[in-house]
């Protein structure tokens, strides 16, 4: 391959014959990224074209790298949370909320049911949000812009909620390990309850705009096609496996924070193409208000913290007439909580797919090594299946349906 | 399926060295040469989903890389972790030959600890730049002061 060349934007290179012949072969070097909107972030692909027929692609990943695994060695277990909501940014709660379900099964911690409740609640409110950043700009990159304004109204609305609980509007880190930050504030379930009651026809509208649209359908059928076989080797998961026929869930099939108390359809269909993609996302949405319903209706009264003295901070009214608590506030606060040494993995099923977080203890109050495994990264790997073999105008609509999120792959 | 039952497979009792339970997750930790081996016998048991692939650093340790591998079966859901432990001089060999999704997985830890793996078909970095200096997420790594 000839070589790179490293300015920005697109650059075409002519590229030598494959197998030493000397024969100079009609391929070129197309250099997309990594400042293009289209690629949701810093992505850089790097393709080599026959005519218009991409031959070759190769994701180039890395500018968005911040270290978060290094740096989460160096703070306190609580204090990781804060670095799960920079990883993907656009579903933070669901990020925390896999950080959280980790340190507790090292911990062993039972958690209450109003906070694993509230915290189903919120995480699919935040597939909401998630979902909805990625069909506004998935539609806006192939040209349907009033989608893209539709889907940031409501999403602006999601945001207020998610302040509202717990004073931020993206970097929420809400679930702490043990519970959640704060108890939940007089009002919020008015306000989402408010919210997924209008939120439908929401759906709809967008429906109305795009599922027969031919010029929607026209570029995204057919296109960006991977097999299940392809899809499960290249460790694929979330919507996009779910497009091609497999009805995985990790909501389903190994239920945490209390997803089993909860009736909602896993969404599936077979085509594996961008539009299925898109259909499931669509299904998905609709089944997130299902559960947020659910929650709201049978939301448990009682705590919102975990009874783990050590672990969660104790409440402020007591810090103020009991020595105990100060103490331990002061203790958790300063030199953290030591967490029995071990190792464990826990996924969840966040908004992108299978959302992972690889914790060793060594028996200190930090983690020895914390692992994201970001459903962006795995998904983004089998970009180059879906993309070898279609055209250039097509690449757009593919890297759109698998809802990357640069900071997710890079963390 | 338990770890009895995976303990009792025929391929892990020659293959590993032991299996763990803990905190409801099966753990096989495996010898670096019966690697591959291990994890080809898995894939044939149905475990057809690697989730991930990381390496946790135990600097001083002899052998101070540990290989860690999450493995899902998409039939029956069940969970398995397979681990073995190699050096920088003593690489283990590339699981991207059994299950693709490693390929990337395999860079990461090479690009970020500096483990080697044998047979990777390309192993070069990929979240720094290629000129960068050192494997960060190794314990010895200075995180302070002039590097």
């Amino acid at each position: 391959m000839a070589t790179m060349i490293e300015t920005p934007g697109v650059t075409v290179t002519q590229n030598e014959g494959a197998g030493g012949t000397g024969e100079r072969s009609r391929n070129l070097i197309l250099n997309m990224g990594p400042q293009h909107p289209s690629t949701h972030g810093v992505l850089r692909m790097v393709l080599e074209l026959d005519g218009e027929v991409i031959v070759r692609a190769t994701p180039d990943i890395g500018y968005l790298h911040t270290g978060i695994e290094k740096s989460a060695e160096s703070k306190y277990y609580q204090q990781v949370v804060t670095l799960t909501d920079r990883i993907d940014y656009l579903a933070p709660l669901c990020n925390n909320l896999a950080y959280v379900l980790a340190v507790e099964k090292l911990l062993q911690l039972e958690i209450p049911r109003r906070a694993q409740w509230t915290r189903v609640m919120l995480a699919e409110l935040t597939r909401l949000n998630s979902h909805l950043v990625w069909l506004g700009t998935h539609a806006l990159d192939i040209g349907a812009m009033t989608v893209f304004l539709y889907c940031f109204r409501e999403r602006e609305e999601l945001l207020k909620i998610f302040e509202m609980a717990s004073g931020q509007r993206m970097m929420t880190s809400y679930f702490r390990v043990g519970g959640l930050a704060l108890e939940p504030p007089l009002g919020l379930l008015e306000r989402i309850e408010n919210f997924i009651s209008y939120f439908p026809d929401k759906i709809d509208e967008y429906e109305a705009l795009l599922t027969k649209n031919s010029i929607w359908v026209g570029r995204t059928k057919d296109i960006g096609y991977i097999s299940p076989a392809d899809a499960v080797a290249w460790g694929v998961t979330g919507p996009c496996l779910r497009a091609v026929g497999l009805p995985l869930d990790l909501r389903k099939d190994s239920p945490y924070s209390s997803y089993n108390e909860f009736q909602f359809e896993v969404p599936t269909r077979t085509e594996g193409d961008v539009y299925a993609r898109y259909l499931v996302r669509i299904a998905e949405m609709r089944e997130s208000v299902k559960i947020v319903r659910q929650a709201l209706e049978g939301m448990p009264e009682g705590a919102w913290k975990a009874d783990a003295p050590g672990v969660t901070l104790p409440d402020r009214d007591q810090m103020k007439f009991s020595i105990e608590s100060l103490i331990y506030h002061f203790k958790i606060v300063t030199e953290g909580f030591n967490v029995p040494a071990g190792q464990v993995y826990h996924a969840i099923e966040g908004p992108r797919g299978q959302m992972g977080y690889y914790i060793t203890s060594d028996g200190g109050p930090k983690p020895y090594r914390c692992h994201m495994r970001s459903a962006s990264f795995a998904n983004l790997q089998a970009l180059p299946k879906m993309i070898e073999g279609r055209l250039l105008a097509d690449v757009v609509a593919i890297i759109g349906s698998i809802d990357i999120v640069l900071g997710d792959v890079d963390r | 399926m338990n770890a009895e039952t995976l303990a009792a497979h025929p391929a892990l009792q020659r293959l590993v060295e032991s299996v763990t339970t803990d905190r409801n997750e099966v753990t096989a930790a495996a010898l670096r040469q019966n690697w591959r081996a291990v994890a080809e016998a898995m894939r044939q048991e149905g475990f057809d989903q690697l989730c991930d692939l990381t390496c946790v650093d135990w600097f001083p340790a002899e052998d101070r890389f540990q290989i860690v591998a999450q493995l899902h079966n998409t039939q029956t859901h069940a969970w398995l972790r397979i681990q073995t432990r190699c050096s920088a001089e003593a690489p283990a060999e590339t699981l991207s030959t059994v299950w693709p999704a490693a390929n990337w997985f395999e860079r990461e830890v090479f690009d970020l600890f500096g483990v080697r793996f044998a047979g990777h078909p390309n192993l070069t970095r990929m979240l720094l730049p290629d000129a960068w200096e050192g494997h960060p997420l190794r314990k010895d790594y200075p995180v302070e002061g002039y590097r």
